[in-house]
């Protein structure tokens, strides 16, 4: 069994619709989608939840108001402004508070008590295309790190229960804490960029990100007739840095007829260019890593 | 007057916006706009102002002085965020800069006062002016995790610095902290989306944020079809105008690649923009 990220740095670029493409292509996988923010998988591919679990992250503080004296201690020593005074009340801010519970153990009345806060949900959905893992995370949290954790590890139980030959996981977007943690302990990965400033310098960074991680990229440029020139210097980028370009992917407007008909775009219009241009690069990307 | 930029996700056009409004509201007035979008600032591609200033944003990093130190391990314990050890063998104790979040806690909870604390840099502010417009960006260092400090940094340093009566926030996309951090400053927040299901989805949640915060708010479509109303019927019934629409455009995207703003590239979307920013001041004011 072999898990494969798809990652993109900046959103926008394509990945999720690569990896709705990858879904309806890849045999015998199953799904995850590591983007805990704003997951989007599950609407394009029609998934129907048949497993919801309570997500709890950092404990956040809460003072007792019967016990507090008003000495302001708390809203002193707290680095997160967190504690506000409303009506002449000590309160703490959920969104602000951190949990690093150092008004807990300052309070001279031990008036603050620190208490599990929701931070999200994870579940497990089918799909028309195999079993998937996914959550989302409440709004205004942060942790997302701590949740795709648990979410790929759900991934490779429901593999090995499904005896999947993959895991396909759609990365979260952007270079930080969760992209670390959906890349760490990888072999392979797929980056998909496009022909922007932005783009390059997205690639500049994961490409780090997977050296130190010991992961081997993949690398796809999605709407690379916007600006040829940009591609190719993407492309002499990518093989500077030893790593793999496995294709170039036209921009086509059928990519968002499909995404509003809330289709992967292989199975709405099989016969684009796009479609067979993202088969070549699966075939190609599976001939090399093909899990056997 | 300060107006932010949100998307409930990065790619559907949020910097096009917040840019191109800047350069619209530039040709009449001066105004500043902020990139928060700290692990991701990519504004300045489109608007090219001349950075003349960079400043280091930092967080308070412990240390601590072995000659006070008992390795009691105290200050491992009350560390929330895994960042502090204690190697008694060793007689040592290290600091995981990059888990730190600078609370505070160990330093304060030191039985020997061994704990004082250094600055630790995590990004960079930068800013500069060109014609009517000061820009402003933060920008965190690569492999750092710490964007909602950076950002809290970032409008502190704000605060004493942009004297400008229009402010522009490029916000973080998603609906995550850092998010949060951007809009709570903001009179008004226009939510950014592209015409599909995945952008509807995407914009709701970014939606309930605002709404959480009881904002005044806006919708601008990007990339707008025809055929797909559920956004505009969701503006509908939640009441929310929808500001303007941009047509999908396959000039557009190339103007983007070429790092063009497209109140830059175009006169007539320049004009919308102009209008946007008028209906947005009038509705602020007559709060
Ligand atoms: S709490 Fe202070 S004395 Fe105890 S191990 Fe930490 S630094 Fe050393
Ligand atoms: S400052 Fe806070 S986060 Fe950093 S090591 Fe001390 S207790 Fe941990």
């Amino acid at each position: 069994m072999l898990e494969l990220a798809v990652v993109s740095g900046k959103g926008g670029t394509g990945k999720t619709t690569f990896t709705a493409s990858l879904a309806a292509l890849v045999k015998n996988k199953v799904l995850v989608d590591a983007d805990v923010d704003a997951p989007d998988l599950h609407i394009l591919l029609k998934a129907t939840k048949e497993q919801e679990v309570p997500f709890y992250g950092m404990k956040k503080a809460r003072i007792v108001q019967e016990k507090c004296i008003s000495c302001g201690i708390c809203k002193q020593v707290c680095r997160f402004s967190a504690i506000d005074v409303i009506d002449g009340r000590y309160v703490v801010d959920q969104v602000a508070c951190e949990g690093c519970k150092l008004c807990f153990r300052k309070c001279p009345r031990k008036a603050i008590v620190m208490e599990d806060s929701l931070s999200g949900h994870w579940y497990v959905s089918n799909t028309p295309y195999g079993k998937m893992a996914h959550g989302i995370l409440e709004v205004g949290e942060e942790n997302s790190g701590k949740l795709v954790t648990i979410i790929r590890k759900q991934g490779m139980f429901l593999a090995q229960k499904e005896k999947a030959d993959y895991v396909i996981i759609d990365g979260p977007p952007g270079i930080g804490c969760p992209v670390n943690s959906t890349i760490t302990g990888l072999k392979y990965a797929i980056v998909i960029t496009e022909p922007t400033q932005s783009g390059l310098s997205d690639l500049e960074r994961l490409l780090d990100l997977m050296e130190h991680f010991n992961v081997l990229p993949f690398v796809v440029i999605n709407k690379y007739d916007l600006s040829p020139s940009k591609s190719e210097e993407i492309k002499e980028y990518a093989s500077k840095r030893g790593a793999k370009v496995k294709g170039l992917i036209p921009f086509d407007e059928t990519v968002v007829k499909a995404l509003s008909e809330g289709r992967p775009v292989v199975q709405y219009a099989p016969n684009s260019q796009v479609s067979l241009k993202i088969k070549e690069i699966w075939a190609s990307i599976e001939a090399e890593i093909s899990p056997s | 007057m300060v107006i932010t930029v949100a998307s409930g996700k990065g790619g559907t056009g949020k910097t096009t916006v917040s840019t191109s409004l800047t350069f619209a509201v530039s040709s009449i007035k001066s105004v500043s706009h902020v990139d928060l979008d700290v692990e991701e600032p990519d504004s300045n591609i489109f608007l090219k102002v001349p950075i003349q200033r960079e400043e280091m944003i930092w967080l308070p990093l412990p240390t601590v002085d072995y000659s006070k130190c008992t390795f009691c391990g105290v200050c491992q314990r009350v560390c929330e965020y895994n960042a502090i050890f204690v190697f008694k063998n060793n007689k040592e104790v290290k600091v995981f800069g990059e888990l730190c979040r600078g609370c505070g806690a160990c330093t304060a909870m030191c039985p020997y006062g061994a704990i004082s604390e250094i600055q630790r840099f995590i990004g960079v502010f930068s800013y500069g002016k060109r014609g009517n417009i000061s820009f402003y960006e933060g920008r965190l260092n690569i492999g750092e995790y710490v964007a909602t400090d950076a950002i809290r940094w970032v409008k502190k340093r704000l605060s004493e610095i942009n004297t400008s009566d229009i402010t522009i926030i490029d916000a973080p996309p998603g609906t995550s902290c850092p998010v949060i951090h951007s809009m709570k400053d903001a009179d008004y927040i226009i939510l950014v989306t592209e015409d599909t299901p995945f952008g509807f989805f995407d914009m709701k949640l970014a939606y309930k944020v605002a709404k959480k915060m009881d904002k005044k708010m806006g919708i601008i479509i990007n990339k707008a079809l025809s055929g797909y109303d559920e956004i505009r019927n969701f503006a509908k019934e939640e009441d929310i105008p929808i500001l303007m629409e941009i047509p999908f455009d396959r000039k557009f995207a190339k103007s983007y690649a070429d790092g063009i703003t497209l109140s830059a590239y175009s006169d007539e979307l320049k004009n919308k923009f102009l209008d946007v920013f008028s209906y947005i001041e009038k509705e602020v004011h007559n709060a």
